[in-house]
Parts: structure tokens; sequence; C-alpha cells
């Protein structure tokens, strides 16, 4: 049985005097123990927001939530503030993108480890320090006696993820969402958190989604990897099938357009036309149409379902034909 | 010296033709003297071919060190950060350059300091045989021409209160572009033509854009002025995955139209592969490790540059699965204390006991224009020195 089923997730922010804005769509995936899952997709593409409405954190923010979050047969959204305050931090646990205005300026490091600990596991000010230096030392902080003391500005970016990252496994969650948690760092830094997160991962059996724009780090980490374009899934498949025949032709475009290390100078790059900006409403049609090279009548007048084939979940009237698909990915 | 200087302006006249008039204008108020002196020598368009040691830009011992203040009313100078410490690179006519590096590596310092955007502490850039370090004033100014610059983000490098129309016409104007009403506006609509932009943009302004929208109309801007070099940072990081490669492309095609010459700054590396024909990859002010872009990928030489294209994922499974990263440990020392001896030792997993954290490494020529800064790069290429555990030094991002 899944960990946490997320079924026919919406979100609309609404606000006065404005048209309201539907920022996620329908979205069900589920997460099994252990298991490392993806959600993909360009900014405006409802990724964070789907985060974000899962861990409970647009409450009272004018948002409107729709459907159904279960975690461990608890439904989440319907949980009162105190109740969700208490499995969050204890079982589900998050990452973001921003270690420095994630972490409280004015306090030490130490403390706001201190703090989970001793709220959410009944520690003592004295263990949870030691407990909270042993945190450090295993996220691989040089130096925690020292550090423990220390303000976020004194640490660099890539010491504060793993300060964050301390924080969010302080209390051995059973579900840890990260972010986009390596966007603000250098690629040699990003790879030093990344391997920091799938070894944690892994040693503990924690279940991980993994928020990213970046199909690089999705290839190597996920088993599951959900497409998001428009506040909808439209591609979800295990990542082998996903990067070896993309079917969508968004993420048969993404994959075409960007610039690969490993491929020769000079071979060209196929880009998407328009830009996100151009998206038509999901009612009226698919919301991709305006840039797809595959699109028909059709896709401008009937909204596609998330339906099975090929071995995967597929948005899409006309998707890129295996064939094609195949023949592209040898290249 | 003057030959050259001459085919440079010549060569630019023929590819954009129907701009003569403004062109010829623009030359003979232009960088020096000599430009004139040549052009009525005889030397017209056409003259020069393009040849791959065609040397466009010369970097000699470039130093930018930033002081670092302190105290109130009486300021003193507590220390320096050696942003860019000793450069040495050429840039050749036609090419693209791409700069790669971390970030605090000095990578955008240098393009500025390049363009004397910032004030450079030491050494030389010579550009088309004039040293730009020297130039001042009107001189100065007039150069700026031959040298433009795309930046990272193209919302906060456009003046929101300014029509696309008056971005693009100002540049020209200051630099006496602008020859009358008719041929100013056929320049836009073909400016903003070769951009892949609708005529009526013009009338419109920067908010009204998506992202990769005004990205062109910041190439545009730096079009206008038909430059020679283009320095561009980070042109496509503040864009959406499925957008970069159309300003990408983009790029691509304008050089080989308008034989632009590209210094290409960014830190990432798959951007820069697929973009640059030489490659400078950069650590802490100075450049440890260049050659061409399939010579970097294929054997990169630097134990900096191999731990960076490790560490690059690749969104192909099967590749992931096979990757082997050489992980580095700990963080960029402070630019402003640089390690001894080579920057890299405190981080480098190759280090060996003598020499490294002693003597800072030159950066030689290790054959086929292959340069490298590190004592044992051959050892290490061979196999005769291998990888050991590194254990993380304290860094201070303040200190």
């Amino acid at each position: 049985m899944a960990l946490l089923d997320v079924r026919d997730l919406s979100v609309v922010f609404k606000r006065k005097g404005t048209r309201p804005f539907t920022a996620v769509d329908g979205v069900s995936f589920s997460v099994e123990p252990g298991q490392t899952v993806g959600l993909v997709g360009e900014s405006g593409s409802g990724k964070s927001v789907t985060s974000l409405a899962i861990m409970g954190l647009l409450r009272k923010r004018g948002a409107e939530i729709g459907g159904s979050v279960t975690f461990e047969d608890t439904e989440l959204l319907t949980l009162s503030d105190k109740q969700l305050r208490d499995r969050r931090g204890r079982d589900l646990g998050m990452v973001f993108q921003d270690p420095l205005s994630s972490l409280n300026p004015v306090i030490t490091i130490g403390l706001q480890i201190t703090e989970v600990l001793e709220r959410h596991r009944g520690m003592s000010r004295k263990e949870a320090r030691v407990e909270a230096a042993e945190l450090l030392d295993r996220v691989g902080l040089p130096d925690p006696q020292r550090r423990i003391d220390e303000y976020p500005h004194q640490l660099s970016g890539g010491m504060r993820q793993r300060v964050l990252i301390a924080i969010a496994l302080a209390c051995r969650p059973k579900l840890l969402i990260a972010d986009e948690p390596t966007t603000a760092l250098d690629v040699t830094i990003q790879a030093q958190i990344l391997s920091l997160l799938s070894e944690l991962v892994s040693e503990t059996d924690t279940a991980l989604i993994m928020i990213t724009h970046d199909l690089g780090i999705v290839a190597g980490l996920c088993d599951d990897v959900n497409v998001m374009y428009g506040g909808r899934i439209v591609e979800r498949a295990q990542r082998h099938d996903l990067f070896d025949r993309s079917r969508h032709p968004y993420t048969h475009g993404l994959l075409q357009s960007i610039p690969r290390l490993d491929a020769p100078r000079g071979e060209p790059l196929t880009p998407i036309r328009g830009s996100v900006s151009d998206n038509i409403e999901w009612e009226q049609g698919c919301a991709f149409a305006p840039r797809c090279p595959n699109a028909t009548d059709v896709c401008w007048s009937e909204p596609p379902e998330l339906k099975a084939d090929d071995g995967r979940m597929l948005r899409c009237h006309n998707p890129v034909a295996i064939g094609d698909a195949v023949t592209e990915g040898a290249l | 010296m003057t030959d050259e200087t001459a085919t440079t302006t010549g060569a630019a006249g023929t590819e954009v033709a129907g701009t003569e008039a403004p062109r010829d204008d623009a030359a003979s108020t232009g960088v020096q003297d000599a430009v004139t002196a040549a052009e009525t020598d005889g030397a017209g368009p056409g003259d020069g071919a393009v040849d791959g040691d065609d040397v466009l830009v010369t970097v000699e011992d470039l130093k930018v060190h930033f002081p670092i203040k302190r105290g109130i009313v009486l300021e003193r100078t507590a220390g320096h950060v050696y942003a860019v410490d000793g450069i040495d690179l050429t840039i050749r006519r036609g090419e693209t350059y791409g700069l790669v590096g971390e970030s605090g590596c000095g990578k955008t310092t240098l393009g500025r300091g390049l363009l004397r955007l910032v004030e450079p502490t030491g050494g030389r850039v010579v550009f088309d045989d004039t040293d730009v370090s020297t130039l001042k004033g009107e001189t100065l100014r007039k150069s700026r021409r031959r040298m433009q610059m795309i930046f990272q983000d193209p919302l906060s490098s456009l003046d929101p209160r300014q029509s696309v129309e008056s971005i693009l016409v100002e540049g020209m104007r200051a630099h006496g572009l602008d020859s009358g009403k008719e041929s100013t506006r056929a320049r836009l609509v073909e400016l903003l033509d070769s951009v892949g932009l609708p005529e009526s943009a013009l009338h419109k302004y920067p908010h009204e854009f998506s992202g990769g929208q005004r990205q062109r109309i910041g190439i545009a801007r730096a079009l206008a002025v038909e430059p020679d070099l283009i320095v561009a940072d980070e042109p496509v990081s503040a864009l959406d995955v499925s957008v970069q490669a159309q300003v990408l492309n983009l790029l691509e095609q304008l050089q080989q139209r308008l034989g632009l010459t590209y210094l290409v700054i960014a830190h990432d590396l798959a951007v820069v592969r697929h973009i640059s024909d030489r490659i400078g990859v950069m650590y802490l002010g100075s450049l440890v490790e260049e050659a061409s872009s399939d010579e970097m990928y294929a054997e990169p030489m630097h134990p900096y540059t191999k731990a960076l294209l490790s560490a690059v994922p690749v969104p192909d499974p099967t590749v992931e699965d096979e990757r082997e990263q050489i992980l580095l440990t700990g963080d960029l020392p402070s630019p402003a204390n640089p390690p001894t001896g080579c920057r890299f030792h405190t981080r480098c997993p190759w280090k060996q006991d003598t020499l490294c954290d002693t003597d800072r490494p030159e950066l030689r020529d290790v054959g086929g224009g292959h340069r490298v800064a590190c004592h044992y790069a051959e050892d290490i290429l061979a196999g005769r020195i291998t990888r050991h555990e590194v254990e993380p030094e304290l860094v201070h991002p303040d200190a």
C-alpha cells in the first residue's frame, strides 16, 4: 500500500478583482515507501505548488485546494493545523531551493535543529545537542562541534543546504520532499548534495519526491517520473521508459532541445517553439497545443485525458510514434 | 597592424549590406585614426579571409582585484578579493570562446574587465591591435561600439520605461549610426527580423514580452551597433529549458551570418560545450585548463575539469547509471584569501606532497593548443598518480 497517495489534487488561487488561477489541476500520483518519484516541469508547471499543497503550506494563502492527499491512511488536507504540525517535521520533511531564506538568520544552526528534536522527539536540550552534532556530521558538515554554534550567514550555500537536509531528516521522516534542492548551487556542490540525498534515502528507506526542472537529475535519481505542463501531469513513466522512448511531444521536445554534455560539438538543437506563456486553458483543449508540432484540430478543441498507454500514463491525442521515438533516441 | 584593422571593418561591411553609410560614418570617427588611414589606402571589403589564427582579442596577465574596505570615517583597505588574478588568453576572430567555472571563480569579472566595465588592476587587453586598457575618454567610448555585451537577466538589463525602438536606437545614436529616419527605421526592422521578432515589437515595452523574447531584444540591442565581439554573460541561464535552445540557435545563426566573435560565460557545461569552439575553465581567478570543446570533453586533464565534467548530470538513465563521479569535498575557498601554490590543492583528489601547495602552476601547452595548469597533468593522464580521499577544509564565505 502506498505511503502517499495524491488523488485529483487541484489548487486554485483566488484573489479579489482577478480571475481565479488554476495552478494545479487534477494531479494524481502515489509514492511507495522507499521510492523516489520525480516531478519535472518548467516554471509555472505547478510542480512546486503541488508539493506545497501536500505539505499543507498553502493554507490561509487564498488557495482553494481540492482532491485528496492520503498519507498512511490519514487525509492530510482535512487535518487541523495542530495535527498537521505534528505530522510535518516528524513524518514529512521538506528541503527548499534557497537554503538562506529557509533558515532563520538570527538563530544558530544548532538551535534550529535541536528545536525540531525537542518538539517532535521529546529530547532534552542536552540530548538534542548531541544528536544535532551527529546529524550535522552525517550530512557531511566539517567540524560539526564548532559549526553547531554558527549562524546561517557564516556557512556557504552548499553547507546551508546540508543543514536544511539535517533538519528535514532530524525526525527520520518517512517521506522527504525536495523542491529544487540544488538549483541555487554550483554543479560540483550539486553533485555532493545529490549523492548525499540518495545515500540517506537508501540507507533509511525514506521515500523521496524530487521536484526539479533538470531532466539530468531525474534521469539518475528517480524511479518514476511525472512530467508536468500547465498544472497537469502530461506523461508518467519509469525513468528508462521515459528517457529512452518519450511519447508526449512535450517530453520529447524537451529532450531534443537541451544541450547534452556528451553530444558532439555542432549537433543542432531542436527547440520547442513559443514559450510557456502561449498556453491555452486546459478546458479549451490541450494547453501544449500552441507549441506542439503534432497538434491537430482535436488538440485545440478537446482536452486530452491521462490514459494508460504503452506501459505509461499519457495525456495526448497525438503522441510521438513509437518508431520515431526509438530512432531519434538512438541518435 | 593597419591592414588587419581595415580587414575587419571591410568584412563586416560586406556582411551587413545596405548599412554601408552609417558604417563608414562610424569608421571615420573610429576606434583609432589608423582605421580611416587604412580605409583610404584602399583596403576594401572582401580583402581578408578569416583564418584560424586570426586573433581578435589578446588578454595578457589580466588582473582585477577589488579592495576590501574597513572603517567608516577613515576607510582603509583591509585586503583584496583576487577576482581575476593573472589570466592569459586569446580569442580568434569568428570563434566562440566559452568560459566556465563555478560562482565566485571570476568568470564574470573577467568578461567585464575585458570590456573595461570594471577597471583592471593590471595586465593588458589588446582588441584588434589596440590596447584597450590604456584607452581613455572619447576613444574608449568609441571603442565600445565594437565590443558589446548580452546580460543574464533580460528584464533587469532593459529599461522598463523605454520602448524597444528607443532601446535599440539609443546605442546607434550614441555611436552616430542613425543617419536618417528612413534608414534607421529600415535598420531597426532588419535587426528585429534577425532576432526573430516582428516589426510590431518596436512600440512595445520590455514587460510585454516573455523571457526568451526579452533576451532577443537584448541581443538585438547588442547587434544594433554592429559589434565584432559580443560578451554573453550567462545568456540562457535565466530562461526556461524549452526556450534556451531557441536562443542558443539564434546566437549560432547570427554568428554565421555576421561573422561575430563570442565570449560566452556560463556555469552550465552542457551549454558551453554545445556552443563553444574552445573552452577555458576557471577556478579562483585563474584559468586551469583550455582546450577545444571536443578535446575538453574527451580528455580533460586538470583534476578540477575532470571533477566538473563528471558532476554534470546527463538526461539519459543509461549514461547516468554508469557515470563515474569524482566528488569534490568542501567548498570554493575565499578569493580574498586564496590557497598558496596551486589554488585547487585544498580540494584536489590527486594532490601530491611536493609542489602542489608551494608552487603555483603555470598554464602550459601540453600539445595541440591544449593548455593545463597542473604540475602533474601528464602523470594523472598516464595513470601514474591515483586518486585519494580529501578531508574537507573549513571555508567561511565571508572570510
